[in-house]
């Protein structure tokens, strides 16, 4: 355009441009107002505290304010002899003043995370503190528990000192900083997150698997049916969908115990003995099978409404040109359906990952995942900080499921029923 | 889908084979839910289908537990379905006004930021529900929310938004926005007009939003673990102690129950889906 182009004005002699701008960002103002008040909500009461979870996770400050006075004297210390008389000074002085103000317990179990057998060896050092002399305060400290003069203890005070640490994420997967700095794994017998994680990992992938065996043929029943028996069929599968969780998992713990509905047809037909029922609960199979089946409408109606839209001329086509039926399916239909394969593996997968009621009720030791750990963290144990960084690591695997799926089948396009 | 005449023998023998795959399929889905029923009405106290009932003898089966479930000395249940409902009634409404008004707004061309918006919108959907329970836990204790009503009632809004949202964005994709112009052009205001025009024809998408909000809230246990005292329990809490500690029979009552309730929420689910495909059909 040439400057000599005159400028279209609005009959207020504004520019048109201008005053069509205007108008815009009037709309899109409109536009943010209305979703303005669930979008703060959802930041405030669900977002906010999510992202404060993250500062829980790190937030080591209570052992720092515990023992100020003996982290200062720490300082100096190398950690590989036992601390000097210095160290075992401001300890008792920190220690007194806690007992005071009634705070040892707290300190006990937040030392008790770092090393095992700090519990037992405070509640001693209480008792025995009243009748402390003054002075050297290393050997009357040291005579109170042996422990109390084991250097790995004072290096596992050490480790505490600062306000923020990421040990309780090294922790999720077994690992520990040990006293050189260096990351390394805990003992064998001790490994238990790792095998959590994997096992968490194993038990979603084959869910998936399973479903997926599963929901296929019947997708493909449903949608090539006519829709009057496809709907009566479709009633299988969302009546399950629309049931409540417990109700579902209830029925499952009824047909899988030893004396179950299952255990009793297959003594029946005579395929187990009487008194080698199978276990079926409390295992990993119960998770495998209960979880299966309450998944399994999640994989079929992404599948199905794919499957709707496939024109069944394609497949006579891919026939006529001489296909067996076989390799018209491999080649023409399968491709086809692999938007839906997606949309649903991924969504059962998600669910999978992060169940929790089922995997607590049938899954015995064997089949908990690792929601049911988060759960026991927070309620048993209330090592809330261990909780949250449990959480967030799952959280970020999720997000990247989630990030995948949106890449592959976009958000928007989420059909519900 | 019978098949042509000229079918060779062994794709007849494998089409069989495929057809006797779903019934197992569709059996497996579905057969779970019936176990229940018969156990429901059992006279004995196990979980088991006794004798009697295999011999179909009237004494084998008894209402007992339906009474124990109504009538029974400290039964637990008529607070917790009092509580349940009172929960799932105001979750829904808080969810569902907050929900269709952020999908009219995300509706429009005009919305900024829409992908990133829309995701934060659904992550309730999308996060692990232990990992909803702690967040909000933290938040409800701060906020000296825990153990009350309103505490379970704002989480469950949070879980039930995503459906509304999804459910009537879909219903505004089909949506014909010059009848809200025509409205506006004949000097309606802009409440009127959504009153009058926009909302009767996306409700049966906001109504099947709802029913899903409903069913979330009212089957949802695990924030609900984390933020019930002994006030604030729940039919889902409930069934949960009652699982974990004793298995009753007449959790299997409450079951039947639930599950009748379910098929109530499935026949209206489906009657609004077609309603809502039709009238989209007509917009078309």
């Amino acid at each position: 355009m040439s400057s000599e182009t005159q400028k279209i004005l609005t009959t207020d002699g504004i520019p048109l441009e201008v005053s069509l701008k205007k108008v815009e960002r009037k709309n899109k103002l409109k536009a943010f107002l209305l979703v303005a008040p669930l979008l703060f909500f959802l930041l405030i009461v669900y977002i906010s505290p999510i992202i404060g979870m993250l500062f829980n996770s790190v937030d080591d400050r209570m052992v720092t304010k515990a023992l100020p006075k003996t982290f200062i004297a720490m300082e100096k210390w190398d950690g590989k002899e036992l601390p000097s008389e210095e160290v075992f000074e401001a300890f008792y002085i920190d220690f007194q003043k806690l007992i005071e103000e009634e705070r040892e317990g707290k300190l006990s179990t937040q030392l008790n995370y770092e090393k095992n057998g700090f519990k037992s060896i405070i509640k001693k050092l209480r008792r025995k503190s009243k009748s402390f002399e003054e002075g050297n305060y290393k050997e009357q400290i040291m005579a109170v528990h042996e422990r109390w003069a084991d250097v790995e203890y004072w290096r596992a005070i050490k480790r505490r000192a600062p306000s923020y640490s990421y040990s309780k994420y090294l922790k999720g997967v077994d690992m520990y900083q040990n006293e050189e700095g260096k990351f390394v794994q805990v003992e064998e017998d001790r490994r238990i997150y790792k095998k959590l994680w994997v096992r968490t990992l194993k038990i979603a992938f084959y869910v998936t698997l399973f479903c997926f065996l599963m929901a296929y043929p019947i997708a493909h029943l449903l949608a090539t049916l006519p829709m009057k028996f496809s709907n009566l069929l479709m009633i299988c599968v969302l009546l399950p969908f629309w049931t409540s969780l417990l109700v579902r998992t209830a029925s499952w713990m009824i047909l899988l115990q030893q004396q179950g509905v299952v255990n009793d047809f297959l003594v029946w037909i005579g395929l187990v003995a009487d008194d080698e029922r199978l276990v079926m609960m409390y295992n990993e199979t119960g998770t495998y099978i209960a979880m299966t089946q309450i998944l399994l409408p999640f994989m079929v109606l992404p599948l199905y409404s794919v499957m709707k839209t496939i024109s069944p001329s394609l497949v006579r086509a891919g026939k006529s040109l001489g296909g067996t039926p076989f390799i018209t399916f491999w080649k023409v239909y399968f491709p086809l359906t692999i938007p839906g394969i997606g949309a649903g593996s991924l969504l059962v997968f998600i669910l999978a990952i992060g169940y929790y009621i089922t995997p607590e009720l049938v899954g015995g030791a064997s089949g908990t995942l690792i929601s049911n750990m988060i759960a026991y963290h927070m309620k048993s144990t209330l090592d809330w900080s261990f909780a949250s960084a449990m959480g967030l690591m799952l959280l970020a695997g999720v997000l990247a499921i989630y990030w995948v799926y949106n890449k592959l089948v976009g958000i928007d396009n989420i059909k519900l029923g | 889908m019978a098949l042509p005449k000229y079918t060779e023998p062994h794709y007849r023998i494998w089409h069989y084979v495929y057809l006797f795959i779903c019934g197992c399929v569709f059996f497996f889905l579905i057969a779970p839910l019936f176990v229940i029923f018969p156990l429901s009405f059992n006279a004995e106290e196990f979980l088991v289908i006794t004798d009697g009932m295999k011999r179909l003898d009237p004494d084998a089966f008894s209402l007992r537990w339906y009474k124990d479930m109504v009538y029974g000395t400290k039964n637990p249940w008529g607070l917790a379905a009092k509580n349940s409902f009172f929960i799932a009634i105001f979750a829904t409404i808080g969810a569902v006004i907050l929900g269709t008004v952020a999908a009219l707004g995300l509706s429009s061309r005009y919305m900024p930021y829409k992908g990133i918006i829309m995701a934060t919108l659904i992550s309730p959907m999308i996060v692990p529900l232990i990992i909803s329970g702690v967040a909000i836990f933290f938040f409800m204790a701060k906020a000296g929310l825990a153990a009350t009503h309103t505490g379970i009632v704002l989480a469950h809004i949070i879980l039930g938004t995503p459906f509304v949202v999804i459910t009537v964005t879909a219903t505004l994709s089909g949506f014909d926005h010059s009848v809200t112009r025509a409205a506006a052009s004949l000097g309606s205001n802009p409440v009127n007009t959504f009153m009058k025009i926009t909302l009767p024809l996306i409700l049966p998408g906001v109504i099947s939003g709802a029913l899903f909000a409903f069913v979330t809230s009212f089957d949802e246990v695990v924030i609900v673990l984390f933020l019930a005292g002994l006030d604030n329990t729940t039919i889902p809490v409930q069934m949960w102690t009652g699982l974990r500690e004793q298995l009753s029979p007449t959790i299997l009552s409450v079951a039947t129950c639930l599950i009748l309730l379910s098929t109530l929420v499935l026949v209206a689910a489906e009657l609004l889906r077609r309603r809502s495909e039709r009238i989209r059909g007509i917009n078309r």
